[in-house]
């Protein structure tokens, strides 16, 4: 029998025809996603990361909702280039807490991996609702109604739970002062902030939105922003250490 | 006749399904009153109103049916069932022209930004995701759907399994289109780029693929031919691993039941992984192994060769299948995702290529003889060119797998540019070579209405994605050799903002490559619209030629 003719047991079956197909598109997927589970090597061990804030974790998801990855990377790549335009190449462990990840697929507007801290709060808020105001050029569309859109915290703390149950690790803590946290956060002023930074050391409570009251959408976006690519303190990172 | 009135029951099918959309309402009705957010009532409201109008339906069509079980054909003769089928062809069309519209306007709102009105549902984050979904999972995902139960039918002399489950898998998959669209209009997404739609419309889909697959499966088995025609393979596999794919990059964590933000399983540089896995599968087998199934079953069929070689389409069909899931780490090169896994996707990207060029030479061969039809035939001139740029995507994407040429093309509009010469290039024609053949066929017309306008159709889509893609090459490219440019001095030449604003004429023109491929699609529309409504009927003959043409069984 010629190998043609064996081949009609696919031809001529079809629960056969099915399980070759199953057994033939399994292969590739196994063996380059289930390593990146247990090989130990593959995401760095490093300082300083720390889950979002219940505020960065709200603005994240404004950034997922506006379709901000559409345009924008996280993921600096190790190219000459890229390290002098954006910082330190971005890794693995820094988005490690994320759910989903933000990594991108496009650049029509900069990468975001380390834009926090580079530019004033003041700066996004004018930026954010009308882009051209400040870059002429661009060709970001303005997002004028997140400075309106005041939040609603009263899930918060579901937010935290559910991230601790797909890998996060917050804790008890951190979830049952999840809206006090998320309002000190937005209010320098408040009697919480001590708590909440001993809760997130080196987070940064602000009135990011420069508006008095309730914490709106433009405050959570601009707190998300201001922390990306903060955490890891390169100056201390053991970069041999990582080697792989 | 009063004995057997009295006997009609419901079928099993009908009762279960009828229970089923009950349910379903209830439920439905109770998530829409405890919702959480506005998107979450609006899609359980909808979900709603869907169920009851599934129950009414399928009343309506017990109490007009006769009391016998759905006839199946006379001996040799298959009663084809074909409702559900007419029902995707027009709505792929209607999904194609959304689809390219909102394309042109996100297209248009990178060229002049004013255009996104600073309003949440008009701007280009929400926008993307719909032109998207609209282009592959609706118009794309109703040619394939179409096509597939028209292929099943045919080749293997059968009418399709089920009674009502081919219906519940048409209309339930464009119901998902419509909770997947308006949910990105209002901002419900779980971003992962072609797996936007969040936690409750995954689980819909679910459900309805499962059936998908099994109407699929089970016409198979029933199949009065001895051989499973090639095309069917590519269906199955098609069908098959999306579902293997679904499954795989969408497992989430609803925050509350009664709201649509949900948190996916995995994270960081795993989810990466997955999302790219499940990314280029998308392509590999929703845009490739059920397109190029089309390829086997309409190109013989049009140009009325046999295909031209067997043994390579079962060598095409395993390379091409176990190839193509390796490939997805290519879209992670020089990312966080570890060495290994980026250079197991470069390797088997470029192997890609061979199975890739072994598909286009089978199907361009299959022309042997009857090349002179490309003068005379534009429908199977539509269909030719679609395999020619199937074989320039699969040599471009292999191209630009290789790490150093990704280093320069990621992140750029070559990118784009790649995706709409496979999409518009080889998906587009080859779906509209499958409409213009499978319309006068399933409403017994001689032919199309106009011959004439599918030769307009085809030279202004033509110009369009001509046009569409150098640009994209341009600027794409453009964009690459800005950002890595230094001065003598080795700073950086150009900021980002430069960049973009050199990116503005290419815009434009590609823009205006999108317009062209619309009124393409809607000079389509008009032809098929006309077939069906003042095209000759076709005389009656005792047996279709069908598939004898088609079918060729190994030696």
């Amino acid at each position: 029998m010629s190998f043609w003719t064996r081949h009609q047991v696919f031809e001529k079956n079809s629960i056969i025809l099915i399980v070759g197909i199953l057994a033939v598109i399994a292969i590739g997927g196994l063996v380059e996603i289930t390593p990146l589970f247990y090989l130990k090597s593959t995401i760095e061990v490093v300082e300083g990361i720390r889950p979002y804030t219940p505020l960065e974790l709200t603005g994240r998801n404004i950034y997922v909702r506006e379709g901000c990855y559409l345009c924008h990377s996280q993921m600096v790549r190790p190219l000459r280039d890229e390290v002098e335009r954006y910082g330190h190449f971005s890794l693995a462990a820094e988005s490690m807490y994320d759910h989903p990840f933000q990594w991108g697929s496009k650049r029509t507007g900069p990468d975001l991996a380390r834009v926090g801290a580079k530019y004033s709060d003041e700066w996004h808020l004018a930026h954010l609702v009308n882009p051209r105001s400040i870059v002429p050029q661009s060709v970001m569309p303005g997002y004028p109604y997140l400075a309106k859109a005041e939040l609603d915290t009263a899930t918060i703390a579901d937010h935290l739970r559910v991230n601790r149950i797909v890998g996060v690790p917050y804790s008890d803590d951190q979830i049952a002062n999840a809206v006090s946290d998320l309002k000190a956060q937005a209010d320098p002023d408040s009697a919480d902030v001590d708590a909440f930074a001993k809760r997130y050391p080196k987070a940064i409570a602000r009135n990011f939105d420069g508006k008095a009251g309730v914490p709106t959408e433009m405050d959570a976006l601009i707190a998300y922003l201001q922390m990306l690519g903060t955490l890891v303190d390169f100056k201390l990172y053991n970069e041999k250490a990582n080697l792989r | 006749m009063s004995q057997s009135r009295s006997t009609k029951w419901m079928t099993h099918g009908e009762a279960g399904l009828t229970a089923f959309f009950l349910a379903s309402a209830f439920l439905c009705l109770i998530a829409a009153a405890k919702a959480l957010d506005t998107a979450f009532a609006f899609h359980a409201a909808l979900g709603g109103v869907a169920s009851m109008m599934a129950v009414f339906a399928i009343f309506n069509r017990y109490f007009e049916r006769p009391s016998s079980p759905a006839f199946q054909g006379i001996e040799g003769r298959p009663d084809y069932n074909l409702g559900p089928i007419k029902f995707s062809a027009v709505m792929a069309v209607f999904w194609g022209i959304a689809g390219f519209a909102v394309g042109l306007v996100i297209a248009s709102q990178l060229a002049w930004p004013g255009l996104n009105f600073d309003l949440p549902w008009t701007s280009f984050g929400r926008l993307r995701p719909l032109h998207t979904s609209a282009v592959i999972f609706a118009f794309g995902g109703n040619v394939l759907i179409a096509t597939s139960f028209y292929v099943v039918q045919k080749t293997s002399r059968v009418r399709l399994a089920g009674d009502l489950a081919p219906w519940f898998v048409v209309l339930g998959y464009n119901f998902f289109i419509v909770i997947a669209g308006t949910g990105y209009l209002l901002g419900v997404t779980q971003s992962k780029e072609y797996a936007e739609p969040e936690w409750y419309a995954d689980l819909w889909l679910t459900i309805v693929w499962v059936t998908y697959l099994l109407v699929f499966l089970m016409t198979l088995v029933k199949r009065k031919e001895p051989h499973i025609f090639v095309a069917n393979w590519f269906y199955l596999a098609f069908i098959i691993t999306i579902a293997v794919l679904h499954l795989g990059n969408n497992p989430a964590l609803p925050v509350s039941v009664f709201g649509s933000k949900s948190y996916i399983a995995w994270g960081g540089v795993q989810d990466a992984m997955f999302q790219w896995w499940y990314g280029h599968n998308a392509v590999g087998f929703f845009l490739t192994a059920g397109f190029l199934a089309i390829m086997y079953y309409f190109i013989p069929k049009r140009a009325e060769r046999p295909i031209y070689s067997y043994r390579l389409s079962i060598i095409h069909f395993w390379a091409l299948i176990f190839l193509y899931i390796w490939a997805g780490p290519h879209h992670l090169h020089y990312t966080a995702l570890p060495d290994w896994a980026q250079t197991l996707g470069m390797t088997f990207s470029i192997m890609l290529w061979m199975p890739s060029w072994g598909g286009m030479i089978n199907g361009l061969m299959t022309l042997s003889g009857a090349w002179d039809k490309l003068r005379t035939d534009p429908v199977l001139r539509m269909l030719v060119v679609s395999v020619a740029f199937y074989g320039m995507a699969t040599f471009e994407g292999p191209l630009m797998s290789i790490k150093v040429v990704n280093s320069l093309s990621h992140y750029t509009d070559w990118t784009i540019g790649h995706v709409h010469s496979g999409a518009l290039g080889w998906v587009g024609f080859v779906s509209f070579g499958a409409l213009y053949c499978l319309v006068p066929w399933l409403w017994d017309r001689k032919g199309l209405y106009s011959l004439k306008l599918v030769n307009w159709h085809f030279w202004i889509a033509t110009i369009g994605i001509v046009l569409y893609i150098s640009a994209m090459w341009v600027s794409g490219i453009l964009q690459g050799l800005m950002w890595r440019a230094y001065t003598s001095l080795g700073f950086l030449e150009y900021s980002f903002i430069e960049s973009v604003e050199a990116m503005h004429p290419f815009y434009v023109i590609r823009a205006a490559g999108g317009a062209l491929f619309l009124i393409g699609s809607l000079i389509m529309a008009y032809n098929l619209w006309m077939t069906v409504r003042v095209g000759e009927a076709e005389e009656a003959m005792p047996m279709p030629r069908a598939s004898a043409v088609a079918l060729q069984p190994a030696e």
